[in-house]
């Protein structure tokens, strides 16, 4: 069985062939399951790839296949297809579902979503031992990517970096009351981002009400009036504001009433609009942390950069893992020729001893096992070294697999 | 055989203190190496006091020496208790290379020797220096604390784009772990100053007994200025105070108050 992926993905083909290609997850199965009629196959599906792995006897014929498959899928002639598609085998096959899984094949490096999506294909898939040792060794891969680098720590977007910050003023964000200035979809994604890390959404503040109610509605907070913003200020922990207002939503004076009487309890203001909407001589104030969209996009931008530099430790993770799946595919190949080795050398030794037996029948039963130890022993040390050089055969270029084993059993 | 245990836990707190700038410098594996050491030097810290108390038959920190030795032991206890998550590396930063110079000093002015203390059943005695120790160890950590949570306080005002990339507490955290470590350090400090109180006659009134009674009011005013008047910013500036007189009152045992 040799591996093998015929796939495309953002890197290759543009939207308007991705779309064609993709699948959700029962397309996924059922394509799976009619590709792996002849051996084992797995289908990912993202809205960055489709990728077929397969584990085949015949590669060759099993690509083509593949590619038809995703032809008919796509409605497109496989001549048209195969500018957009790749074809890798063995090792490098391997090695690159490792990446996908660790996100470094993702648009924004290191985006965790594709680890979930990685399992769930494994999961929809005609597996056997080639692609289960695969595949869960492309999960192993990512998890040890996010957990010994920092490479989907760092937010990759405007909102996420709001949140972030939002935690690092107060931690766990649970319970955190948040208020919303502007129903757009802004302040909508922001929102979002907040309260998936726990915050809760207290009030939506609109100049229309009715579209207040709606973002509302979404997230169990209240719906109300801009001019009534005032009132909810100082219970609020973070405001998110991002109105299409041409002047300041909120003054340093609302600010600092908003302030009094927190005991501390600091305000982190978040003004996602161009013009702004509050007032940025609030900054100044004591515990107020004021920051404007250029604010966040630096954030962004730096600790995108951030992901770039610890996909340089993740590719060294992926480097490694793929050698050991190398290792371990190499020596699948020679399992069948130490096998056949050490059962010539057992029937040889049993022959022997046969040949030998009228000779050892005044042994006692103590002395027989003596010479069944030794006879053994001798068989072990006299096939170690063939063994580790079939081995290390199997690790070497595939020119070279042939010839020790020739060279031995000639 | 203390000398044999002071010199791993001395090597291992300057190991912890060096990995430390290096994780500083440059996030990564140094991190891990400097929370074993951390650890390992506890240990043999650990053993180190526990060997001097069997051997002493009494209080064996009842000198200035011996006092640094066990404020250090106290003030790595505190550290411990979060030191090994890796948000917290930086307060190892400031903490580390502090207990491994204070360590060295106990150890060349005789603080880990197998000498002879004060007796266990002068109780009062035992009592008051152990207290008064643990207050001043959670007042030390106490400003480590501040000290980071208004650093990170600026960093936050002034906006720096790579504001995200230094994993710490959050500001809440440190501003909620500064005020716990106060209120514990206050707790010992009253309860460590009772049995002083109950040698005073013997004893008389210094200058030590001054400070440490403003130790106490500076403790109380932090508590009141968190808690009460709700002045994060101050409370967390005075608790760096804090650290200021405890060094003060340390150097002032050497001169007077203990043998």
């Amino acid at each position: 069985m040799r591996l093998l992926v015929v796939g495309t993905s953002h890197r290759l083909a543009p939207v308007e062939v991705r779309e064609r290609v993709a699948l959700d997850g029962e397309g996924e199965a059922a394509l799976a399951h009619r590709l792996g009629d002849s051996g084992e196959a797995v289908c990912l599906s993202t809205c960055n790839r489709t990728e077929l792995y397969l584990a085949a006897a015949d590669t060759g014929t099993a690509g083509d296949r593949a590619t038809e498959a995703l032809a008919d899928l796509g409605r497109i002639s496989r001549a048209d297809l195969e500018p957009y598609l790749y074809r890798l085998e063995q090792e490098s096959a391997a090695t690159h579902l490792f990446r996908v899984a660790a996100g470094l094949d993702s648009l924004v490096p290191g985006e965790g979503e594709i680890q979930g999506q990685v399992r769930s294909a494994y999961e929809r898939g005609a597996v056997g031992p080639l692609l289960d040792r695969l595949f869960r060794q492309a999960l192993h891969t990512g998890k040890r990517v996010r957990t010994e680098t920092a490479i989907g720590e760092s937010p990759a977007s405007v909102a996420s970096a709001a949140a972030a910050l939002a935690a690092q003023v107060f931690g766990d964000l649970s319970g955190r009351r948040i208020v919303v200035i502007g129903a757009g979809k802004v302040g909508e994604l922001a929102a979002r981002n907040l309260v998936s890390r726990g915050a809760q959404l207290s009030f939506v503040a609109n100049r229309t009400v009715d579209r207040a109610s709606s973002l509302a509605d979404r997230f169990g907070g209240e719906a109300l009036p801009l001019d009534r913003v005032d009132e909810e200020l100082a219970a609020a922990d973070i405001v998110v504001s991002s109105t299409a207002a041409r002047d300041l939503v909120l003054d340093r004076g609302q600010i600092e009433r908003a302030l009094e009487g927190r005991k501390g309890r600091p305000l982190l203001l978040v003004d996602l609009a161009v013009p702004r909407d509050i007032d940025p001589a609030a900054k100044d104030l004591q515990g107020c942390f004021l920051y404007d969209i250029d604010d966040l996009q630096s954030v962004v931008e730096e600790t995108l950069t951030g992901r770039r530099e610890e996909a340089i430790r993740a590719e060294e993770i992926v480097a490694g893992e793929g050698e050991r799946f190398n290792a371990w595919l190499a020596s699948l190949e020679s399992v069948p020729a130490i096998a056949s080795l050490r059962e010539r050398a057992e029937a040889i030794r049993r022959g022997e001893l046969a040949k030998a037996a009228p000779r050892l029948v005044g042994l006692s039963e103590r002395e027989r096992h003596a010479v069944e130890s030794v006879t053994n022993q001798i068989v072990n040390k006299l096939l170690h070294q063939p063994i580790m050089r079939l081995k290390e055969a199997g690790l070497g270029d595939e020119d070279d697999r042939g010839a020790p084993q020739g060279r031995l059993e000639g | 055989m203390a000398e044999l245990l002071v010199w791993p836990a001395l090597l291992a707190y300057g190991e912890a203190a060096v990995a430390y700038a290096g994780n500083a410098r440059n996030p990564g594996g140094l991190g891990r190496l400097a929370t074993w050491g951390v650890r390992l030097g506890w240990l043999a810290q650990t053993a180190l006091l526990i060997v001097q108390a069997a051997d002493a038959g009494g209080f064996p920190w009842n000198t200035w020496a011996g006092s640094l030795n066990l404020f250090v032991w106290l003030v790595v206890s505190a550290y411990l208790i979060w030191g090994c998550s890796a948000r917290y590396r930086l307060l190892g930063l400031g903490v580390m290379p502090l207990a491994a110079a204070l360590l060295a000093v106990s150890y060349a002015a005789g603080g880990t020797d197998d000498s002879s203390g004060a007796a266990w059943g002068d109780v009062v005695l035992v009592l008051h220096i152990a207290l008064v120790l643990v207050s001043f160890a959670g007042f030390t950590v106490a400003g480590g604390l501040a000290a980071l949570e208004l650093w990170q306080e600026r960093v936050l005002k002034s906006h720096p784009a790579g504001l995200l990339r230094q994993r710490v507490p959050s500001l809440l955290a440190l501003d909620r772990l500064t005020v716990t470590t106060v209120a514990v350090s206050m707790a010992a400090l009253s309860a460590g100053i009772v049995p002083g109180l109950a040698r005073l006659p013997d004893r008389g009134l210094d200058v030590l007994i001054a400070g440490t009674v403003v130790l106490w009011a500076l403790g109380a005013s932090i508590l009141y200025l968190r808690v009460r008047a709700g002045r994060r910013e101050l409370a967390a500036t005075l608790a760096l105070g804090g650290v200021a007189a405890v060094i003060v009152l340390q150097l002032g045992l050497l001169f007077a108050h203990v043998a």
